[in-house]
């Protein structure tokens, strides 16, 4: 752990970079966002690898998929909610395939803050998750970020990442060994677990504190891969505990929490409580302004928290 | 100047592929006759005189590639790719049929398809991708793609349009069925697409304007898109009447999507048959 705060972006960006030196297949594309999604990096240091697209996410996508289709191993990025955009492309020219695209979308969730509504994508996991052979990745941090990229180049197959804005504090060493659909258990527990996802894994850890000084012991799991679910650690969290809750800056619907519902009412229903936006879209403001006012900030997940612990109970 | 016997050889194959269109959408009594008629004669170009392909080994790296963007003129390609001995011709017969290898649509799954369409508007973008590849490779191979004039409606092909440009893709070439005819009517009627050469050449493409059914000016037009090296991809505007040979279904937007019943087919394949190749234009 440091006190070092960086957005996962910059991970993203900087691991695009180092695997291009030592991937020659590696290109990338952009919507006319590189030096916010930090594909500029790459693209300073391979120009004749990075395609600028304009600002045209279709053709992207589009693209980037003929480029996948001969051989080429592509990152195309943009914000969030703009490769929805070019949802249907996704549908039908990549994960209809099986196409070998990694489609980036920075600047995703409220956490985005001031640009608003527009910019703040909150549906996108539910969108991609909904695609037949699509990977799912959120990071939580920088590092983490730049393991999945790497990851993802051995990875042979479509993928969606989300990525964010701000900073977040850097919880993992260099050292740290990232799988595809391997939940991560950040800190044991007895009393409930939190599936957290993204920037809402930090909210969740400093909800665990607060928990921890009303004598309530909580799981806390990193669910950095929301398609393929880590099925077996979500069954068996929910048996240890039957309390289970999962935080997630995105709508309540479709998501990290539908992912989980979804499993354990087949496998081991039990009542839970979702953490998220509840239907409906933000506003301007700063992230941290924003997640105390809709729900998404520690104080909140460890009040809803206990309100569900002691319900249960 | 192509021979004459080359040209009503390949009139010859395009009316022996006009029937397996026919029968295949007969049999399967669904599927897109129109675009798949209007289509024929610039594939029979492609594939008899034109594309650098092996259908002995569909996935080599150094072939031209053929896009389909207008996926669902499927049976066109299909009964060419079958002919060239890709699959087998008995295939055909399992078209638009459960567990077949012909789908509706095309699939990468098939040999000989090197694009799954059946979504309007994306195909010259996958096609302006393989050609970024190419190059990048020092590929010396021509990446073509099929649209539609109702196609031309959709923004993203303004989207490629802008970018091959941008990125100087002259071993890309687009050629535009120009058909006349969409769903649910005339395409000046659905949504008028003005003077498409005019809109292509304001993009910055090279142009060149052939009569889609007239062999001698495929062949041509061919020959010349694929020697064009100026920085410039080009696009083929290949004028046709949708449905062509079969006089019930030209220009007749209710064949766009709709198989022929026993007498419709009857009377097409009679009409086909009488087809005079030499004089066929």
């Amino acid at each position: 752990m440091s006190e070092q705060k960086l957005a996962t972006r910059d991970g993203y960006g900087k691991a695009l970079l180092e695997l291009g030196k030592i991937n020659p297949n590696v290109v990338a594309l952009d919507a006319d966002l590189s030096d916010s999604t930090r594909s500029e990096y790459f693209a300073k240091q391979f120009p004749e690898r990075f395609f600028s697209m304009g600002i045209a996410e279709q053709d992207m996508v589009g693209a980037a998929a003929g480029l996948a289709f001969s051989g080429k191993i592509p990152y195309a990025s943009t914000f969030a909610v703009f490769s929805e955009r070019a949802y249907e492309f996704v549908r039908n020219v990549v994960s209809r395939n099986k196409l070998n695209v990694k489609i980036t979308g920075s600047h995703a969730g409220i956490f985005t803050g001031e640009d608003g509504k527009s910019a703040q994508a909150i549906e996108d996991i539910a969108a991609y998750r909904a695609l037949p052979n699509m990977v799912v990745l959120q990071p939580c941090d920088s590092v983490e970020a730049e393991k999945m990229v790497f990851a993802l180049a051995d990875y042979k197959g479509p993928s969606y990442m989300r990525m964010h804005r701000n900073p977040v504090p850097i919880i993992h060493d260099s050292d740290y060994r990232f799988e595809i659909g391997k939940g991560e258990i950040l800190k044991q527990g007895k009393d409930a677990v939190i599936f957290a996802t993204g920037t809402l894994v930090h909210e969740a850890l400093k909800a665990a504190e607060i928990l921890k000084s009303e004598r309530i012991d909580v799981f806390v799991v990193n669910i950095h891969t929301i398609k393929p679910l880590d099925v077996n650690l979500a069954i068996d969290l929910a048996k240890k505990t039957n309390c289970v809750i999962t935080a997630e800056d995105h709508n309540v619907i479709g998501g990290l929490g539908g992912a989980v519902a979804e499993t354990l009412s087949e496998n081991y229903p039990c009542i839970m409580k979702r953490i998220g936006l509840n239907d409906k879209y933000a506003e301007s403001g700063k992230p941290d302004e924003l997640y105390r006012k809709y729900g998404l900030d520690a104080d909140s997940i460890a009040e809803e928290a206990m309100k569900f612990i002691n319900k249960k109970r | 100047m192509a021979k004459k016997y080359l040209v009503s050889g390949l009139n010859q194959k395009a009316k022996e592929l006009r029937k397996d269109i026919i029968t295949m959408i007969y049999n399967a009594q669904s599927g897109h006759p129109g675009g798949s008629l209007s289509a024929i004669d610039v594939l029979v170009g492609l594939y008899y005189h034109k594309l650098r392909v092996d259908s002995k080994n569909p996935l080599w790296q150094d072939r031209d590639r053929f896009v389909l963007s207008k996926g669902h003129c499927s049976p066109a390609i299909y009964s060419v790719l079958a002919d060239k001995g890709y699959f087998p011709k008995s295939e055909l017969e399992g078209y638009r049929k459960i567990n077949s290898m012909l789908q509706g649509h095309p699939e990468l799954s098939t040999p000989g398809i090197d694009f799954a369409g059946g979504a309007l508007g994306q195909g010259v973008s996958f096609a302006l991708g393989i050609a970024l590849a190419c190059r990048l490779d020092k590929k010396n191979c021509s990446v073509y793609a099929m649209i539609g004039d109702g196609e031309m409606q959709e923004g993203a092909v303004w989207e490629a349009a802008m970018a091959a440009v941008f990125h100087k893709l002259d071993n890309l070439i687009v050629i535009l069925d120009k058909n006349q005819v969409q769903q649910t009517g005339k395409t000046k009627e659905i949504m008028d697409i003005g003077n498409a050469g005019l809109k292509w050449k304001a993009f910055g493409w090279n142009v060149i304007d052939i009569n889609g059914h007239d062999m001698q000016q495929i062949l041509k037009a061919l020959d010349k898109a694929s020697k064009i090296k100026n920085k410039k991809p080009t696009i083929i505007i290949s004028n046709t009447i949708k449905g062509k040979g079969v006089s019930f279904m030209e220009l007749n937007h209710k064949f766009h999507g709709k198989a022929p019943n026993d007498e419709e087919y009857k009377k097409a394949i009679e009409e086909i048959e009488k087809i005079d190749v030499k004089k066929f234009k």
